[in-house]
């Protein structure tokens, strides 16, 4: 038997019904009234503490999508969404802790069979880390409230704020008030727009001219309340000549329903600032029937607001049943820069429309987009950009290369490039490859001793390296392992 | 006992008959040479040997160390010392040569059941093979065979040869698409690599590769059968009158 038809067939056979990280944790919850109304929105900013400039904020948003409609133009299928039959409100009863001493074993729990333990569990197990370490600053969001954030001393001395969002409510106003909204506005997209009148929580972060952040800030999300959607808001702030890296990853318990996923993440760059942020994205994907699985409608996007400064976002994406998220990059400030690197995997019956949006508004500015699609069993996986350079966008320059790596015969890669040069000064470039995963190269790994699945991991890997390489040390590990484990589902 | 034995081997590709009732003994210590025409079966009696997908073996059998070796997966039989150096090796892009080469091995040496090697002992390893064989740092830091010439692919080939230590290794075409120098140095290496223990089965068109790689028995493929056997000197001969007279003998 040829060996893709090999493969074919063991893609046929996959459960990913086993998915990994499909467990779920027995916790009480404070849930919401199911469905949605003017009055879910004020419980919601009830339960917040807010003050009545957020509550207006997010009446506002809800008015306003009561009058759009879901955007269709995706490459993806999914049942109509009954947004009355949602939860928009969930929490741990226990909140408000003094120490982690104080959180829910049972949530501490989940993140020690995630194989992330929280580095404040090592701490308190006397574990002593070697001198000059870096270390990574979790804000641990579960499900909608977050329950434990460390390192705070450490980022107040270098005046770095790292707080769920809903506490920059009520502690910076004047911040959230300057930046909330100005990247993605309440009216931007359907989703959008739902997720400024229910957003539950997020991180913020400001960090202040001139700053450095001192550690990499990283968040996990989970989803873990059945029917909740989750609705994440997240707004990162780099003042003048401030560098800060944070990472996002999540990963979500297996059950039947879809679950609806509408984040919104700002990120604001002034002069000479940079942000990195990068996603490692593993959300449960619904079993081998296509059945259950998150729905991640996501919108991500940066504004190089001040000249020279710099966004990146970097992502591996292997979960969710539908991807539907184009982080962008608008590049305001002469000579800014925007880098999207992507690795988007995608298996079973899972769809995935993604891609990125670069603005060139501002002169000189340039961007560059790298991103590596990977479709296995009957998956559909389609790259969606965006260029763009605005008439006075003056020696505005791109370079993109989109790749597709295709395994089996019964999976789509398609690529959709959108390219706007409206002064004749701009300079793009565009390349693109689809591939099989060949049967001659992976003969020749298993002749000389590895096994059909390593091979096709290795091949793999060597697929996405460039993209992988982009990623913070702390973040690549894990971003190789969850390759190898959607990997795993496709070769048996 | 033979290290290798093909008796009788029939093997169909796509309803089509290839290899009809083919016949081979291989010792230790022993190089032969498999020489024929294009589409007398060369090429295929090497992938089946590895074990490549796409052929169906009809009849006949396969014993290596006196193991069936139609049993085993590819991979097994890679741990259990089959190498076959590829006619055309594949490019394998963003994967560093010696990743490569350090996953290979240590698959191999797990599925024997032996430790894998440490880091400094592999580097090691790997600097002084590539010594011997003229391969530079540089190109063991570059992806499998990306932007490789004809000729450093094949010492890529010898490299991974002489570092795996097979006790069977069969060079399919090795000489095609090398200059003389290329072919040179590519055959001092597999001639460095010649040993009591070890044995080779060299396939080709021409002669001129004999030169370099003495055998000890040549035969003689038509229309999937060997049709005569004997010593180096057959291959003068085949040089000098060509395959025609075994075409009818076939």
């Amino acid at each position: 038997m040829a060996a893709v038809q090999e493969t074919v067939d063991r893609v046929r056979r996959i459960d990913v019904d086993q998915y990994r990280y499909g467990f779920e944790t027995v916790i009480e919850s404070d849930k919401a009234p199911k469905g949605l109304s003017e009055d879910t929105v004020r419980f919601i900013s009830a339960k917040k503490n807010e003050p009545a400039w957020m509550l207006e904020w997010r009446l506002e948003a809800y008015r306003r999508w009561l009058t759009m409609t879901e955007p269709k133009w995706a490459r993806v299928n999914y049942p109509k969404i009954d947004y009355q039959d949602l939860y928009y409100y969930s929490a741990p009863k226990k909140k408000e802790l003094a120490s982690l001493d104080e959180v829910d074993p049972e949530i501490l729990k989940t993140y020690e069979k995630l194989g992330i333990p929280l580095r404040e569990v090592e701490m308190l197990e006397g574990v002593v880390r070697p001198e000059g370490e870096r270390k990574i600053a979790v804000d641990a969001v579960f499900d909608s409230v977050s329950v434990a954030t460390t390192f705070q001393k450490e980022l107040k001395q270098a005046g770095v704020i790292f707080m769920p969002i809903s506490e920059a409510i009520r502690e910076h106003p004047e911040l959230v008030k300057k930046y909330l909204g100005t990247v993605v506005p309440t009216s931007d997209n359907y989703f959008a727009t739902l997720n400024s009148a229910v957003f539950s929580d997020g991180s913020f972060v400001y960090v202040p001219p001139g700053v450095r952040c001192p550690m990499e800030l990283s968040t996990y999300f989970r989803i873990n309340e059945r029917n909740t959607g989750q609705f994440e808001r997240t707004l990162i702030i780099a003042d003048k000549g401030a560098y800060v890296s944070y990472l996002e990853g999540c990963t979500a318990p297996q059950r039947d329903e879809n679950q609806l996923h509408a984040a919104v993440v700002e990120l604001v760059t002034l002069d000479d600032a940079e942000i990195k942020y990068s996603t490692v994205q593993n959300w449960y994907p619904g079993n081998s029937e296509g059945k259950g699985g998150i729905y991640n409608f996501v919108t991500k996007r940066g504004d190089c607001r001040g000249n020279n400064s710099k966004i990146s976002w970097t992502q591996v994406e292997t979960g969710s049943a539908i991807t539907w998220k184009y982080p962008s990059c608008i590049l305001r400030g002469d000579n800014s820069r925007g880098e999207f690197y992507s690795i988007a995997i995608s298996n079973g019956h899972q769809q995935v429309d993604s891609g990125t949006k670069m603005i060139h508004l501002g002169k000189n500015t340039t961007s560059r987009i790298i991103s590596k699609g990977i479709a296995a069993g009957v998956s559909q996986n389609t790259y969606r950009g965006l260029v763009t350079a605005h008439r006075k966008a003056t020696g505005a320059r791109n370079f993109t290369a989109c790749d597709s790596l295709l395994i089996g015969d019964r999976c789509g890669a398609h690529t959709v490039p959108y390219i706007e040069a409206k002064n004749s000064s701009a300079l793009f470039e565009h390349e693109a490859t689809t591939s099989k995963i060949s049967e001659d190269v992976l003969f020749y790994c298993i002749q000389r001793g590895l096994s059909q699945e390593e091979a096709v991991g290795l091949v793999v890997n060597g697929f996405v390296k460039d993209v992988l390489q982009q990623l913070p040390m702390e973040f690549a590990v894990e971003a190789q392992k969850l390759i190898s484990i959607s990997l795993e589902g496709s070769v048996g | 006992m033979a290290l290798l034995e093909v008796k009788n081997l029939q093997v169909r590709v796509e309803e089509r008959e290839i290899l009809h009732g083919l016949s081979l003994t291989v010792n230790k210590g022993e190089v032969h040479a498999i020489m024929g025409p294009n589409g007398s079966g060369k090429s295929t009696l090497s992938h089946v040997i590895a074990g490549k997908p796409g052929y169906e073996v009809t009849g006949g059998e396969i014993l290596f160390k006196g193991e069936n070796l139609l049993e085993m997966s590819p991979d097994q039989r890679s741990s259990k010392g089959v190498f076959l150096a590829f006619q055309y090796p594949v490019e394998i892009p963003g994967v560093a040569t010696m990743t490569f080469l350090r996953t290979a091995l240590n698959a191999q040496r797990k599925a024997r059941g032996e430790s894998e090697f440490s880091t400094p002992d592999f580097l090691k390893k790997v600097r002084e093979v590539a010594a011997r064989l003229n391969i530079p740092q540089d190109m063991l830091r570059r992806g499998v065979n990306v932007g490789f010439s004809g000729g450093e692919k094949k010492r890529n080939e010898v490299l991974q040869m002489a570092l795996f230590e097979p006790s069977l290794c069969i060079l399919d075409e090795m000489d095609s698409g090398l200059d003389i120098d290329a072919l040179r140095v590519a055959a001092d290496g597999v001639n460095a690599l010649r040993s009591p223990e070890r044995a080779m089965v060299v396939i080709t068109h021409y002669q001129r590769l004999l030169n370099y790689i003495v055998p000890d028995v040549v035969h003689v493929m038509s229309k999937g059968r060997v049709v005569k056997s004997g010593g180096k000197e057959l291959a003068l001969e085949l040089e000098a009158s060509g395959y025609a007279q075994f075409e009818d003998a076939a």
